[in-house]
């Protein structure tokens, strides 16, 4: 597969007048923004890749008179810090993003679910809201935005568990359909859209559709904030352009030694060396929340792999049993493997339950467990025997 | 236990009797007091009218809001992969070893909790916990044993 050269721009964090984007939507009609994001090929920055052009249209159809723009600031797969570097230095453009999708959708009313974690960022946060919102009502723009605080509770990033948690209740995901769109945030149609999503918003109508298809691939168009850790000398966040390998991404921040890169954090890919040449990072290879972490040979993959079960284990919501029980049931599999009490062949019988896993669990979490698993077990089966 | 009677009143002034009300009004009263009395949340059920159950359901649902008795700062040291990796259990140690509690205890004094929790989104400056709200990040023993002294003569 063909690949990009990496390559650092710098929108996200470009400091730019919100007025102006705004005085720019007011002037356009809902179905123009809607096109331009369709045109865009933008796709949602959390991880799930749906294109957010889409999501808009769908709600915008609905023909409810309440509806919702919900933005999912509930970071909390492992190894991402990205949304809240974005809040921390231009909220402000979050906060536009979520008014242009009011005006796309016909959405009055927007709220911004901040994980616990993130809770010492409020104040700022507010302050920065009040100002916002008296800006648009200077414009004349109708939107109302509001913070709700997560508890520390991973689940709550998938959306219907965000609606639940919002609605005073237990973070436990709702049966799909009714899509969000449909039947979101109280009933509403409703839109969730990450932090970083919504800040490509403001980009692409800032500069408009074509000039950002120039960025990234054909499935893959624009760039993304990379959160990079692990075994790297240069830890951070990076913008890049989506569609390089990740060869080119190793060259760039690993120590020389890295044997693997976790790829979208515990509920993504991990990918070893031998396939770095060949694993594009975007939506037609590897896609990713932002999340890469690099090992390198001092690691144990076994460590990296119970790490991530005895994760998954604690943050199932425990509603659906292949999820709840499965995450246990993997976590145990490989503990008695590597003390040598189940044969190594039991992986193979719990490679075949994160399947059923996949595909008998209720919300994304369950259905992702799988993916580090195998990944893992595959590239590093000796690891996790001995 | 605590006396809760006007605080839960403020709270739901401030938030509303709705059920949407709940969350916000459970973490008011965890800002408060660091952790959910059973007298609370019964107090909270009434104002509310729902049921006790449901209030402790949603309650014990969140890692966050603890419904057993905490101290009055609750260290909450990240456990998930690359803090593992960048030291986590040095910064375990050292504050097993300055605050003589384990993991999941409270000192005698009633001021500290010692907690793991998973990933807090501080990575790339791994080692990190959390004191109440505040991040602290790039851990070693020296800044862990100048933060806990600082809160100790708060």
């Amino acid at each position: 597969m063909k690949t990009k050269k990496i390559s650092k721009v710098d929108l996200i964090f470009e400091h730019i007048n919100p007025r102006e984007v705004l005085t720019k939507a007011c002037d356009m009609s809902p179905e123009d923004i809607i096109n331009e994001m369709l045109e865009s090929g933008l796709k949602g920055r959390g991880g799930a890749g749906f294109p957010t052009g889409m999501k808009w249209k769908l709600c915008a159809e609905e023909k409810n008179r309440t509806k919702y723009i919900v933005c999912n600031a509930d970071e909390g797969e492992p190894g991402t810090f990205k949304d809240r570097e974005i809040l921390d230095r231009v909220a402000y453009k979050v906060y536009t993003g979520m008014a242009i999708a009011g005006r796309a959708v016909g959405a009055k009313k927007g709220i911004i679910y901040l994980r616990g974690e993130y809770k010492f960022l409020l104040p700022q946060l507010r302050m920065e809201l009040d100002g916002f919102h008296k800006m648009i009502n200077e414009i004349c723009y109708d939107f109302e935005i509001d913070f709700r605080l997560g508890s520390g509770a991973y689940i709550c990033g998938e959306e219907s568990a965000m609606f639940e948690s919002i609605e005073g209740k237990r973070g436990e995901p709702r049966n799909k359909p009714p899509y969000p769109t449909a039947s979101g945030l109280f009933g509403k149609p409703t839109v969730v859209n990450n932090v970083e999503t919504l800040v490509n918003s403001v980009i692409i109508l800032k500069y408009g559709a074509e000039k950002y298809k120039l960025l990234g691939t054909r499935f893959s168009t624009g760039a993304k904030v990379f959160s990079v850790s692990g075994d790297t000398p240069i830890p951070g966040i990076y913008e890049l352009e989506l569609g390089m390998s990740l060869l080119e991404f190793v060259n760039e921040f690993g120590d020389g030694d890295t044997k693997a890169v976790q790829v979208g954090g515990a509920a993504g890919f991990c990918v070893p060396r031998k396939l770095f040449a060949s694993t594009v990072i975007g939506f037609e290879g590897v896609p990713t929340g932002g999340s890469m972490k690099l090992f390198n040979s001092s690691r144990s993959m076994y460590h990296v792999l119970h790490n991530y079960l005895d994760f998954f284990a604690e943050e199932s919501c425990g509603q659906c049993t292949p999820c709840r029980v499965g995450c246990q049931q993997l976590l145990k599999g490989v503990e008695s493997v590597k003390r040598g009490e189940s044969k190594s062949t039991y992986l193979n019988e719990l490679v075949k339950l994160a399947a059923t896993m996949k595909i008998a669990s209720k919300c994304g979490l369950g259905q992702s467990v799988g993916n580090a698993f195998n990944s893992i077990v595959e590239n590093f089966r000796e690891e996790i025997i001995y | 236990m605590y006396q809760t009677d006007n605080l839960v009143k403020d709270l739901v002034e401030t938030h509303g009797r709705r059920r949407e009300s709940l969350m916000p009004i459970l973490q008011g009263i965890v800002e408060q007091h660091n952790y959910l009395s059973d007298d609370a949340m019964v107090e909270v059920a009434k104002e509310l009218d729902i049921s006790a159950a449901e209030v402790y359901g949603t309650a014990s649902f969140y890692s966050f809001l603890d419904t057993e008795p905490r101290g009055k700062y609750v260290i909450r040291v990240c456990k998930t992969i690359t803090c593992a990796m960048k030291g986590k259990h040095e910064v375990i140690e050292t504050l097993e070893d300055i605050l003589k509690i384990k993991v999941g205890e409270t000192t005698s004094s009633g001021l500290f909790t010692l907690l793991e929790t998973n990933c807090m989104g501080w990575c790339h400056k791994a080692p990190a916990m959390l004191i109440n709200d505040v991040p602290y990040t790039e851990l070693n023993r020296e800044k862990i044993v100048k933060i806990i002294k600082d809160y100790m003569h708060k």
